[in-house]
């Protein structure tokens, strides 16, 4: 088969809700393994000179690198893809050992209209992955609602030192276009 | 490759963090947290007991968080190895205030001496040059210690990673702290920040 890099995710203004919501709420490093469902979030970024934003070679670095940030007295939050979700159990051990604060914005595969099989087992399991290493999660369906959840789970993670991943809906991302090249 | 350095860790860790001033340390697991606490316990000091592979990672988000203060990691190769997409990472940011002393006795002592990939032909240092760590070095004596002393507390030229060959002879240990939470809040309190 033959085929041409998929388009950007579908965006509405949710990742500049987030982005401002993460703002208002001091986070001053993000870092990511990138996805397209968070392009927009991840340009963002980038663009903030207030924000150090690191890219990662593998997504239980930001695990770490959020704790570094908060010993040093800033707030971190860590975006990635459910698929990588599975790669930071052990990671999550440090969070729980030391009650760091932790905020991750994890878009999700595997779940809604998914047409590539390989994502689905990652999928099902992205929730019970977090929930065994005492992670709370939360969901974002609704593009209208990230503000507001994404400044619950910062209030609980930076003011009461827990570890929160907010999974954000595939149904929300869109589905993947895809584009046959003749 | 020079594999039978004779240099003791205890020695040249107290040397590294000699005239410490401002200085940070964060610690790998297992052995080098034992020589940092072996050196003079401090406030500014995180020891981990865990969360193999994440020692640079934890240096790189508190040098970014604390960039006019000298951050240095502490850790040994096997450490070093499992995290070894960190140094990509932490090239890729270009931290000037972070500083990686990897001590490498080509072995896992903590797990029964088994050889690591350090031991195995690996070359640690070339592989941090390739990465784009700006300033590497491989260290054998006291000399080059004191040389990367004084490079971890000059902010600029970062980040900087000093492969130290040590010695496979036996150390004592020395346990710090295991509290997590306490060993969090007392760096925390160190820096002047808020503890929750």
């Amino acid at each position: 088969m033959n085929i041409a890099a998929p388009t950007a995710a579908v965006q509405t203004d949710w990742p500049n809700a987030i982005y401002r919501t993460l703002k208002r709420h001091g986070v001053a490093q993000i870092s990511y393994v990138p996805d397209a469902g968070h392009s927009r979030l991840i340009e963002l970024s980038h663009a903030d000179p207030a924000i150090a934003t690191t890219v990662l070679t593998t997504e239980e670095e930001g695990v770490a690198l959020s704790a570094g940030a908060w010993l040093g007295g800033d707030r971190a939050a860590l975006l990635m893809q459910s698929s990588g979700v599975g790669n930071c159990v052990n990671m999550l051990s440090l969070l729980a050992s030391c009650r760091f604060p932790f905020l991750t914005l994890v878009t999700m595969r595997g779940e809604w209209a998914e047409f590539n099989p390989w994502q689905i087992p990652m999928g099902k399991a992205t929730a019970q992955a977090f929930e065994i290493m005492g992670v709370t999660v939360f969901r974002l369906e609704q593009p209208e609602d990230a503000e507001e959840v994404v400044s619950a789970a910062c209030s609980l993670a930076f003011e009461s030192d827990q570890p929160i991943a907010i999974l954000i809906s595939q149904r929300m991302l869109g589905r993947k276009k895809w584009t046959e090249v003749k | 490759m020079t594999r039978n350095s004779q240099l003791d860790r205890r020695e040249a860790v107290k040397a590294l963090l000699a005239d410490r001033g401002d200085l940070l340390v964060v610690t790998g697991l297992g052995s080098s947290s034992y020589d940092v606490f072996d050196a003079g316990d401090h406030d500014g000091n995180f020891y981990l007991w865990g969360a193999m592979g994440g020692t640079a990672m934890m240096g790189l988000g508190l040098a970014q968080a604390q960039p006019k203060r000298p951050v240095l990691v502490i850790t040994g190769d096997g450490e070093q190895l499992m995290g070894i997409g960190s140094l990509l990472t932490i090239a890729a940011r270009k931290p000037q205030n972070l500083s990686l002393a990897v001590l490498d006795n080509g072995h896992f002592g903590e797990t029964g001496m088994q050889r690591s990939h350090s031991g195995l032909g690996a070359k640690l240092d070339e592989i941090a040059r390739g990465a784009g760590i700006a300033s590497v070095a491989a260290i054998t004596d006291m000399q080059g210690i004191a040389a990367f002393r004084n490079d971890v507390h000059r902010l600029g030229g970062g980040p900087k990673l000093a492969l130290i060959r040590i010695s496979t002879d036996h150390v004592d240990r020395a346990l710090p702290p295991r509290d997590g939470v306490f060993l969090k809040n007392r760096f925390r309190q160190h820096l002047g920040l808020a503890v929750s």
